[in-house]
């Protein structure tokens, strides 16, 4: 008896595979509702990650363990990795305002969605009441994985062929779409950045810190040479250079 | 190795028999494996690295220092617990924990020993096995992912942010070529099962070439070398470890995306780095160093694969590759984010896709006859002669002479000593020579003033 009968006989409910539906199912539910209903975007990728990882231990119970794990692995493995990614990348405070344009929207929203959920949910279930899966063992007689790669290398190679081409065309777009070109010329390597680095006018050390011999630690008092005047170099461009006055800098008589 | 021995290799059909108390039992002693390797871990790690900086290391608690991170480990646990004001509350306190769970779980496939008795009952010392538990580990390493992604985000400040950003997008890229390079060890063995691979190389195989039968050992990492370094980069790079922990990088983003976490959180994040890393040791010794068979010199030794003792094996692999862990952290320097990415998008990747596609060709002409091999070997090998010998290599430039490249500097450079190097003898040196009285030498050759 192997582990994939052992979850999956045909057309029967075991009592593990019972307990484990009614356990995630509500949860699943709940990440699709959460999702919609979270007001943070990376909350909202968050309630879904819980939906498709239940979705994948759904296929793990159905016999499936290799279509399980690559949901699991794709999906929120590396496409919600990506959402995320761009999420962060755009800000924590992107959350959606609760103001609603439309009146009545929301109200709408919610009647239609429970409406269209209760007719495909009939629909299926009238469709499938009583019906016992059958081919289950068939299709797993060699093994899961051996069973799915027969098939994507037989019946289905060229829809598989096709698909990978769809990807790499779709790779390549988003390449070219990102990618920006420099012109050879433009491009600077180590030795020339180091010649222009030691180019006669050019000060090749560290440009100096702000408040260095200076009467303030401020970021906004330039920094002096050693011949007392003022560099321009130690401090950002857009402050506006200040140097105290005399009656700034003496002391206010608080020490004692 | 005779097929005794392989009957004590377990198979699918060995495991879902086994009563409730030995299951916990079971799932308790991946759980200590976890924690213990944790604890020694640590100890492990200061104590190499400190050998190797001639430095003593934790010395002080417990016979050599052993007890030294129990001790750290209580010290945080009073330590004060730290909420970041902007923190997002409830995923700060769970991301530390999504990143142990996954750490800890994987190591509930990874095969530890053979068949045992256990109190009466013969089982496979591995907590469960399925037909695909080396995807179970990959889909548990890119879960790991969002625990750290999680903590650098909900923390709620710029280094943490950071960190986590890097760390996405490094570990997608790093699973992108751990999952190319076990592709080949699927290949050779026929099963994604941890038992069965590891099963698979118990035995020696023999192979004929140029007519001779040459007999190579059953370890992956010698057949499929090329996969082997690749993997062993990639989970280098999936674990965080030095040289490619930049999402931590502390000369960087102080401490990446755990800048802000203390106390207890703080130890969570810690405990699953040590507990990924013997964790993907042990997964490395699965995959490419035969599990739990013993290696070779003790492999003659008939009784070495039974009972209890390939535990001793095992961990001693495991505790080996730790070594090269530490060792790679105490030799190697921080890559540098782009040559990170430029390494794995551009190196790993390319090679375990010519990798496989090699193998797949070796594997596929194995069954033909010697002539149509030869000619499947030889036209490939041809094409590759020939456009190596034809490829255009770049026209070298022209050297310009010394006195062109003097010629060429700008105005103002910094005065050039003369071009041969004869410095003038300053003229304080002739006269102090000239006053000196002739010294009162005895007559000999050595002796003579230079």
């Amino acid at each position: 008896m192997t582990t994939s009968t052992v979850l999956a006989a045909a057309g029967a409910v075991s009592g593990g595979e019972a307990v484990t539906f009614w356990i995630l199912a509500p949860l699943a539910l709940a990440g699709a509702i959460g999702m919609i209903a979270a007001r943070n975007a990376v909350h909202s990728a968050l309630w879904l990650v819980l939906t498709m990882l239940s979705l994948g231990v759904f296929y793990v119970l159905q016999a499936g363990p290799f279509i399980g794990m690559v949901q699991i692995i794709v999906y929120t493995g590396a496409i919600m990795m990506l959402f995320l990614f761009v999420l962060m990348l755009v800000g924590r405070d992107a959350s959606d305002s609760l103001i609603e344009v439309l009146r009545g929207q929301r109200l709408a929203a919610i009647g239609l969605g429970v409406g269209f959920a209760g007719l495909l949910g009939s629909g299926v279930y009238r469709a499938t009441q009583g019906t016992a899966a059958i081919g289950l063992e068939q299709a797993n007689a060699g093994g899961n994985v051996q069973g799915i790669a027969r098939l994507l290398f037989t019946d289905f190679v060229f829809a598989f062929e096709l698909t990978a081409a769809l990807l790499i065309t779709a790779t390549i777009g988003g390449m070219i779409l990102a990618h920006v070109e420099r012109r050879k010329e433009d491009k600077r390597d180590q030795v020339a950045t180091m010649k222009a680095r030691f180019v006669p006018g050019n000060y090749p050390g560290p440009k100096p810190g702000p408040g260095v011999f200076a009467t303030s630690s401020s970021v906004a008092t330039p920094a002096r040479l050693p011949d007392g005047r003022l560099s321009d170099r130690s401090t950002p461009d857009i402050l506006p250079v200040r140097e105290l006055t005399a009656e700034e800098t003496t002391l206010k008589g608080t020490e004692k | 190795m005779s097929h005794t021995l392989l009957a004590q290799a377990p198979s699918l059909t060995d495991f879902g028999h086994d009563p409730w108390w030995l299951i916990l039992g079971k799932i308790v002693f991946a759980f200590l494996v976890a924690l213990l390797g944790t604890l020694l871990g640590v100890w492990f790690e200061r104590r190499v690295v400190g050998f190797m900086q001639v430095r003593p290391g934790p010395n002080q608690l417990g016979p050599f220092g052993l007890l030294q991170t129990l001790a750290d480990g209580l010290k945080m646990a009073f330590k004060e617990d730290i909420l970041p004001k902007s923190a997002d509350k409830v995923i700060y306190f769970f991301a530390p924990a999504i990143s142990v769970i996954c750490a800890v779980t994987a190591l509930s496939v990874i095969p530890f020993g053979p068949m045992v008795s256990v109190f009466g009952h013969q089982t496979p010392l591995q907590v469960t096995d399925v037909p695909v538990a080396v995807l179970v580990v990959l889909a548990l390493s890119s879960m790991a992912v969002y625990g750290i992604v999680l903590a650098g985000w909900a923390s709620g400040s710029t280094y943490p942010l950071l960190g986590g950003l890097r760390s996405s997008a490094q570990l997608i890229s790093y699973e992108v070529a751990l999952g190319l390079s076990i592709v080949a060890v699927f290949m050779l063995s026929g099963t994604m099962s941890t038992s069965e691979i590891v099963a698979a190389q118990g035995n020696g195989t023999q192979v004929t070439l140029f007519g001779t039968d040459i007999w190579t050992p059953g370890w992956y990492a010698v057949l499929l070398f090329p996969s082997f370094v690749v993997f062993f980069i990639s989970i280098v790079g999936e674990t965080n470890r030095p040289p490619f922990d930049l999402p931590e990088a502390e000369s960087e983003l102080v401490a990446g995306f755990m800048t802000e976490y203390s106390s207890l959180k703080f130890a969570l994040i810690m405990l699953s780095e040590y507990v990924a890393m013997v964790t993907m040791s042990a997964f490395t010794v699965t995959l490419f160093f035969g599990g739990w068979y013993a290696p070779w010199p003790i492999s003659v030794w008939s009784g070495a694969n039974t009972g209890w003792w390939p535990l001793l094996w095992f961990f001693g692999k495991v505790i080996l590759l730790v070594f090269v862990f530490v060792w790679l952290r105490g030799t190697l320097p921080r890559l540098r984010y782009d040559q990170l990415m430029r390494l794995g998008w551009k190196v790993l990747i390319p090679v375990s896709l010519v990798w496989i596609v090699a193998l797949a060709w070796f594997r596929t002409i194995g069954d033909w006859d010697t002539r149509s091999r030869l000619i499947a070997i030889g036209i490939p090998a041809g094409i590759v002669l020939i456009a190596a010998l034809f490829w255009p290599n770049r026209k070298p430039q022209p050297q310009p002479t010394l006195a062109e490249q003097v010629e060429n500097r700008p105005q103002g450079s910094f005065p050039l000593p003369p071009m041969d190097l004869q410095v003038p003898p300053s003229p304080r040196t002739r006269r102090m020579v000239a006053e000196r009285e002739p010294a009162n030498v005895p007559a000999g050759q050595d002796s003579e003033e230079v």
